[in-house]
């Protein structure tokens, strides 16, 4: 139990000094991606060689008696899942890919015996076939500053003090007792660290705010409602460093005078709720949550809550109304939640990137978080990089880079050779970007610019066989879904934005359809009551502002030019590949194809639904579609 | 039928412990469904009643948030994510062949023999493994295909365990 | 209050107390159109029409906006245009639009709206699925295909009355107004005052009309039809005909329904009058005997079914009279229809009526004579003007006419029945004059009087301090019973009105039913009070000498049996029990414990404990079928239990275990028993 800051400072330097004498540190990736690709087993299956062949080694870092100089540890998401399951080799920095159970006797024997990295479970370079060792040198790697990820992959998130060997809780520390609350509120708006959830609002306006609100009682709550469909940053940091999320809250509720916070995860979060909790009952037990903190005089908890599924959610006046235990339903705003938050009280809501950010400002300075991103944007920004790119993962880089280093450098270009065809981003609420964006830094401002928003950070890369109206129909698809139905535009206007693209994609609509889902899109952007609703348009704003041709091409051809949309297509069966076998026809769900046994069939263009099961089920690739 | 009763014990138990809170319904919900695998209309009669709410409240929340059911689940709840990543990797024609298998017809969720539950869900957060399906949550199959799914389902019909499940199909 | 100003389209206008932008923009001449907004209501904001653009911060929902000094209005421009009209295109593509033969054509806010946008064409599909209408309630019919999804309805119940009878379900484009698991209306804890109907703006929520059932038996040649008219109904039906609000029409609204055909036009303010006569008695009896206080009134029927339904142990403190529709009823069926040479059956009883709960209160099997019900059918206000329309009668032109006697004779005390603190009013106008030996003139007791929530009096009688409340709306009533429970506060007395103003904010009277009209019909009942000769009720003679005729005087054994009823603790929702184990034997015993909240907060989950326990003590647990039921209807003698047919009450903890043992497990049969 910390009861002094000298106590703090005791248990950080006997935490370093364990550190400093681990040799080597083995760190299994348990973050939702590898654990799902059997990392468990791996680090099972080092307990079991370490154990067999009786080498000594420690799972915790500060408790363990005696000296073993090896170290085996869970670590949090690395972001490069699809490597997966990914082992570091610390201090060398050593990653291993793709690691199966097999293989640790042989990773046991060769790395850590004769310390020779066992080579062919290293980084490949696709194109150049260059063997690459350290995580840092691996191109996904490279160009990346991690800040808010820094300690994802490299501590033992279930470790309390692996975290205060890495320099942990030394920021609530120094805001405790050598900064004022307004100092801190000071060098947060100093650093100009910004929302990192969606619309990028300065976080030291948002503390101010609640710092001025009149009020007792006073909130902070942790949004780890991420509901992006394919961004997963706030998930790895949850996991990765969960005590990186508190120290954050706690320097926020000294800010603004508040002692209590919430955590809000998704509930498809299981793994992250646990790390949560876990870290919760750490800190608490270290005296590092709970009352008089450190002697400080601060005292703060923090609860975990659940969501129980639903995207809008992430919208501070839902997620608030979710905390009471209510349908998430947004209100209107005013009153903002900094004057009158949950329970009526002033409430800072800050999603965990943007937490997790704060300790590294406090500790560093609002000069060193500057030296990264733009004058309007400074630090970095997570992205989540999913579709069409070689490398999918999650990527920190400096604010201001540009679409074309994450795409191609970083991602190393599209899979395939396909071709670059948009990168859409943001997620629901974001936008497209094309071929002409790709040198425009990646900011708040320039993005809005364009159309598009950073939004939670989901980056999906298209290629040149995706079709842009079936893009933003899918997007349509998920917020007409996750609506909360209580807003006019939002629950009417997403509906039948839905069923337009839905006719569009059919080769049913009109070129007066085309207008009429623009107004639509236009006066659902500005009608709406919250921000999924406002920003619900976004995808169909920015293709129908990037693609029209597209658009047009399903509306007055009746074409699709990618060959995606199903009812626009016609099917085939190629006359020289087809040997007759009839299986397509016995799978014809509508009997449209016939022939002769062993001659080649046709497809009724009448009956056929399009359904696209001959295709699948033709094992000579006869059947194709135009 | 010892259970039944152990269940409404614990379902006591769940109000107790959450102090009848109005803001815990969230959390009283989701421990009642684990226990009953899904929301029973009296049960949740019950919860109005001990948190003094009106049951057209609990009603309101039980339907609004996805996670929760009225009906009762399959006891395999398999759900496809539909998340970006995995759409654009193909979830679709996953959800589409375990839909076949199972013979469900459309708005059909459930298996009639309460078997299998086939959901889509939004996002599961794993988009390096897309497309991504999980068996009852804990289980996670990456980067999933439609013949891979249905291996993973004759798996699970013919009594395989999970870790042999996982074998299978990696 | 603000002394700053705003500029509405080009004009200057103070801000003084208004409290959003709304309100600020209609003192500058300009009414914003609005669908979810009631001044009464907590703001919602999610119809979006009410949107107008402000300068340096472009378009913001005026309802939850307040307006800041120097703000900068517009309040049309091309945007709020092409999102007003867009609004109402999605509604309406959304909305079964059978407007000809809508109950609220004409009325329609949505319907209103669009031809005031002038929008002629829907250019996205229809409504794709029909959902069925529920019209199980006697009083109030639900159409989702028409509902627009506002939540006026779900916050009136919830906010006014306390009650959340309809909240929303699901979400997104599946969104619903529903009841608790979409049960029919009639079996939740609705109390049918309709004030969910009178805030809806289209015809998802419509009153169940009677008109139909009417008519036929004002054709019948064998039925003689008798009419009575609540208080209430004359200060509001000339609104239908383009009177204002408290104008007085009750001249011609005899006429019309002379007109119309009824064969006697009474009054119900005569047995207004009886009612006072009889309840204040009563109330007179509990101070002299030490009966229970305080004593609640009891003439609006969804107070009554709410204690029922909330408060089964105050049962024994309302008031034992029958409201005065149900008196009239009584009356008519039991001396009325003798003194006509008929039979009970051959005299149809029809009310008018403010009120949509009045229709339930009709229902009552308590309130029949001779197997036959003493109001045969209830009208609202609305529903009486549909016929004076129907009919083709001009309202306007007709030459007032007088009530026909004896029962068309009512005092002033009688007239203010209908505005909340009436009731009281009266009583107290009753025992002053009856506590004292000489004229103690005319009574006006203006601390009762008034639109507020909960007011408080006191009365000096007799050397006495009689502490008075009034309540009207639910919400405000469970308050004020909250804190008599609790001890803070004590009355002698308290009149509980559901509806907003008491009854002539009642669920059928005439749109807009809101506070504006409501004060107005409140004026229009005390200007009539005013004018009234008869002050009190025992200055009307036609009661007092029906009460001598009939029932040999005021409040004995006979008024006892005509006049008065009994109340019944009432389930509030239906449902099957909680299974608590299974049956393995053929002939278990079956145990059903009240979860209700009554029983509940006695503790009943600790007897279901007990029991389990004790039946797997006794090694019994497979012969003893055990469940959790809500509510077995005996709150007031709570915990209750059921075992097989049996009820057994007023269990506790600690007599549990000898009830179990000596009424539960006796029952049981193991095999090996016998």
């Amino acid at each position: 139990m910390l009861k002094s800051r000298q106590d703090l400072q005791a248990l950080a330097e006997r935490a370093g000094k364990a550190l400093k004498k681990e040799k080597l540190r083995i760190l299994v990736c348990a973050g939702t991606g590898c654990v799902a690709n059997g990392s468990l087993g791996v680090y099972e299956a080092f307990r079991e060689e370490l154990a067999r062949r009786e080498l000594p080694y420690k799972v915790e870092l500060v408790r363990e008696e005696e000296d073993a100089g090896t170290a085996l540890n869970i670590s949090g998401c690395h972001g490069f899942c699809q490597m997966g399951p990914l082992v570091r080799f610390e201090p060398q920095g050593v990653l291993y890919l793709k690691v199966r159970k097999e293989d640790v006797p042989e990773i046991v024997e060769e790395h850590i015996l004769h310390n020779r990295p066992v080579e062919r479970l290293l980084y490949h370079h696709p194109v150049t076939g260059q063997v690459v060792a350290r995580e840092e040198d691996i191109p996904f790697y490279q160009n990346q500053v991690r800040i808010a990820l820094e300690l994802c992959g490299l501590v033992n998130p279930e470790d309390i003090n692996d975290y205060i060997a890495h320099g942990g809780y030394r920021a609530l520390e120094k805001a405790l007792f050598e900064m004022t609350p307004e100092e801190v509120i000071t060098e947060i708006l100093e650093s100009g660290l910004r929302g990192r959830g969606g619309a990028g609002f300065p976080t030291g306006r948002k503390w101010a705010f609640a710092r001025s609100a009149a009020g007792e009682k006073k909130y902070v709550i942790c949004n780890g409602d991420e509901g992006d469909p394919g961004a997963f940053m706030d998930r790895s940091v949850m996991e990765g460093a969960p005590h990186r999320v508190l120290e954050g809250m706690m320097i926020a509720g000294y800010a603004i005078g508040a002692d209590e916070g919430y955590i809000y995860v998704r509930a498809e979060y299981p793994l992250a709720v646990k790390r949560l909790k876990k870290a919760v009952a750490d800190a608490e037990a270290a005296g590092l949550l709970g009352d008089n903190i450190l002697g400080s005089g601060f005292s703060f908890r923090i609860h975990i809550k659940e969501g129980a599924g639903a995207f809008v959610c992430g919208e501070e006046t839902a997620l608030i109304a979710s905390i009471e235990g209510q349908r998430g339903m947004p209100r209107p705003r005013p009153p903002f939640p900094a004057q009158s938050g949950l329970w009526g009280c002033p409430t800072v809501i800050n999603n965990v990137e943007t937490l997790a950010n704060v300790a590294p400002i406090i500790s560093r300075g609002a000069g060193w978080f500057k030296q990264y991103g733009t004058p309007g944007s400074p630090g970095t920004k997570t992205f989540a990089l999913a579709g069409q790119v070689a490398h999918t993962g999650l990527v920190e880089v400096p604010m201001g880079i540009t679409l074309r280093e994450v795409v191609f450098s970083i991602g190393g270009g599209l899979r395939e050779g396909k071709k670059f065809k948009a990168v859409q981003i943001g997620g629901p609420s974001g936008g497209c970007l094309t071929e002409q964006h790709l040198d425009l830094p990646l900011d708040f401002d320039s993005l809005q610019q364009a159309g598009a928003m950073i939004g939670s950070g989901g980056m999906v890369v298209i290629g040149q066989d995706s079709c842009m109206v079936e893009v933003a129909k899918f997007f349509m698809t998920f917020v007409q879904n996750e609506s909360c139905g209580k807003c006019v535009p939002c629950r009417e206007g997403t509906r039948r934005m839905l069923e337009l693209l839905t006719k569009i994609t059919r080769g049913k609509a009109t070129e007066d359809d085309l207008h009429l889902l623009e107004e639509l899109a236009l006066v659902v952007k500005d009608g709406a009551l919250c921000g999924l609703g406002k920003t619900a348009p976004n995808p169909v704003l920015t293709t129908l502002r990037y693609f029209r041709d597209e658009y047009e091409a399903h509306v007055r051809d009746k074409k699709c030019p990618a060959g995606v949309c199903k009812e626009l297509l016609s099917y085939f069966i190629d006359r020289e590949k087809c040997r007759g076998c009839g299986l397509c026809a016995r799978n014809c769900p509508v009997e449209a194809i016939s022939g002769e046994k062993k001659q080649p069939h046709v497809i009724d263009p009448v009956k056929c639904i399009k359904c696209g099961t001959c295709m699948e089920k033709c094992k000579f690739g006869a059947v194709y579609t135009a | 039928m010892e259970g039944t009763g152990r269940k409404f014990e614990k379902l006591q138990e769940i109000i107790a412990r959450h102090g009848g809170e109005v803001s815990h319904l969230i959390a009283i919900l989701q421990e009642v469904q684990q226990e009953y695998r899904y929301l029973p209309e009296e049960v949740l009669t019950c919860v109005a009643t001990a948190l003094k709410i009106p049951p057209a409240v609990v009603y309101g929340v039980a339907t609004f948030y996805a996670q929760f059911s009225l009906v009762p689940k399959g006891k395999y709840v398999i759900r496809v994510c539909n998340g970006t990543a995995c759409h654009v990797r193909g979830s679709e024609p996953i959800h589409f062949a375990l839909r076949r298998e199972l013979g469900l017809a459309e708005g059909e969720q459930t298996t009639a023999d309460l078997q299998f539950t086939v959901e889509t869900v939004s996002c599961l957060g794993a988009c390096g493994l897309a497309p991504v399906v999980t068996i009852n949550d804990r289980e996670v199959h990456g980067q999933m295909t439609p013949e891979g799914i249905l291996q993973v389902l004759r798996a699970i019909k013919s009594g395989e365990s999970k870790e042999e499940r996982r074998e299978a199909h990696a | 209050m603000s002394t700053g100003k705003v500029t509405v389209d080009g004009r200057v206008v103070e801000i003084g107390d208004a409290r959003n932008i709304l309100e600020v923009v209609r003192r500058a001449g300009i009414k914003l159109p609005t669908f979810c907004y009631h001044s009464e209501l907590s703001v919602y904001g999610a119809c979006r029409m009410c949107m107008v653009e402000v300068e340096g911060r472009g378009l913001v929902a005026s309802c939850s906006t307040p307006p800041v000094d120097g703000m900068v209005i517009h309040t049309s421009t091309p945007r709020t245009r092409r999102l007003r009209r867009m609004i109402i295109e999605l509604l309406l593509a959304n909305h079964d639009r059978e407007c000809t033969s809508c109950e609220r054509s004409g009325s329609c806010k949505l319907q209103q709206l669009a031809r005031q946008m002038g929008i002629t064409e829907v250019r996205f599909g229809q409504r794709d699925k029909k959902l069925p209408v529920d019209d199980t309630s006697p009083a109030i019919v639900k159409n989702p295909n028409k509902c627009i999804l506002c939540g006026d309805c779900v916050r009136m119940c919830k906010e006014i009355q306390g009650l959340g009878i309809w909240d929303f379900a699901f979400r997104g484009s599946k969104t619903r107004v529903t009841t608790a698991f979409g049960k029919p209306l009639q079996e939740v804890a609705c109390v049918n005052c309709g004030q969910c109907v009178a805030v809806c703006p289209t015809g998802a929520l419509t009153v169940k009309p009677e008109v139909d059932r009417v008519w036929d038996a004002i054709h019948d040649p064998e039925k003689l039809v008798v009419v009575q008219v609540a208080p209430a109904v004359r200060v509001a039906i000339g609104e239908e005909f383009g009177l204002l609000p408290g104008e007085k029409a009750t001249g011609q609204l005899v006429a019309a329904l002379r007109k119309i055909g009824f064969d006697r036009v009474f009054d119900t303010l005569f047995t207004a009058d009886m009612t006072t006569i009889e309840e204040g008695m009563e109330l007179l009896g509990r101070l002299e005997k030490g009966g229970r206080l305080p004593l609640f009134t009891s003439c609006c029927p969804a107070w009554v079914k709410y204690a029922e339904q909330f408060h089964a142990d105050l049962l024994d403190n309302l008031s034992t009279c029958r409201s005065p529709q149900q008196m009239f009823g009584s009356l008519v069926k039991k001396f009325y229809a003798r003194e006509m040479g008929r039979t009970p059956e051959q005299v149809v009883c029809v009310s008018v009526m403010p009120c949509t709960a009045k229709k339930f209160e009709a229902r009552r099997p308590e309130f029949t004579t001779g197997g036959v019900p003493d109001v045969d059918f209830v009208l609202t206000t609305l529903e009486l003007a549909r016929m004076i329309r129907e009919a083709g009668i001009v309202f306007n032109e007709l030459e007032p006419e007088m009530f026909d006697n004896p029962l068309g004779m009512g005092s002033g005390a009688a007239v203010i029945y209908g505005a909340s603190g009436g009731v009281m009013e009266s009583v107290v106008r009753f025992i002053t004059a009856h506590r004292s030996a000489g004229d103690v003139g005319r009574v006006d007791f203006y601390p009762v009087r008034g639109i507020q929530g909960i007011k408080e009096a006191e009365l000096e009688i007799g050397g006495q301090t009689l502490k008075l409340a009034v309540v009207n709306g639910l919400a405000n009533a469970e308050k004020l019973i909250g804190r008599i429970k609790a001890g803070e506060v004590f009355y002698h007395a308290v009149e509980v009105m559901a509806c907003p103003g008491g009854c002539l904010g009642g669920g059928g009277q005439p749109y807009p039913n809101n506070t504006a009209s409501r004060l107005g019909r409140m004026k229009g009942l005390y200007s009539l009070d005013r004018a009234e000769q008869l002050h009190r009720p025992q200055d009307n003679i036609f009661v007092t000498r029906a009460l001598e005729r009939w029932f040999g005087g005021p409040a004995n054994a006979n008024t006892h049996q005509a006049l008065h009823t009994r109340y019944y603790p009432r389930r509030r929702i239906s449902g099957k029990p909680v299974e608590l184990n299974g049956r393995r034997d053929e002939r278990p015993v079956e145990v059903a414990v009240c979860v209700g909240t009554n029983c509940y907060l006695k503790g009943s989950y600790d007897i279901l404990n007990k029991f389990m326990a004790l039946a797997r003590q006794m090694g019994i647990a497979d012969y003893v079928q055990l469940k959790g039921t809500f509510c077995l209807e005996h709150c007031d003698r709570g915990v209750s239990i059921k075992v097989n047919d049996e009820i057994i009450t007023n269990v506790t903890l600690d007599n549990a275990e000898e009830i179990f043992k000596t009424r539960i497990a006796i029952k049981a049969e193991p095999p090996w028993v016998v």
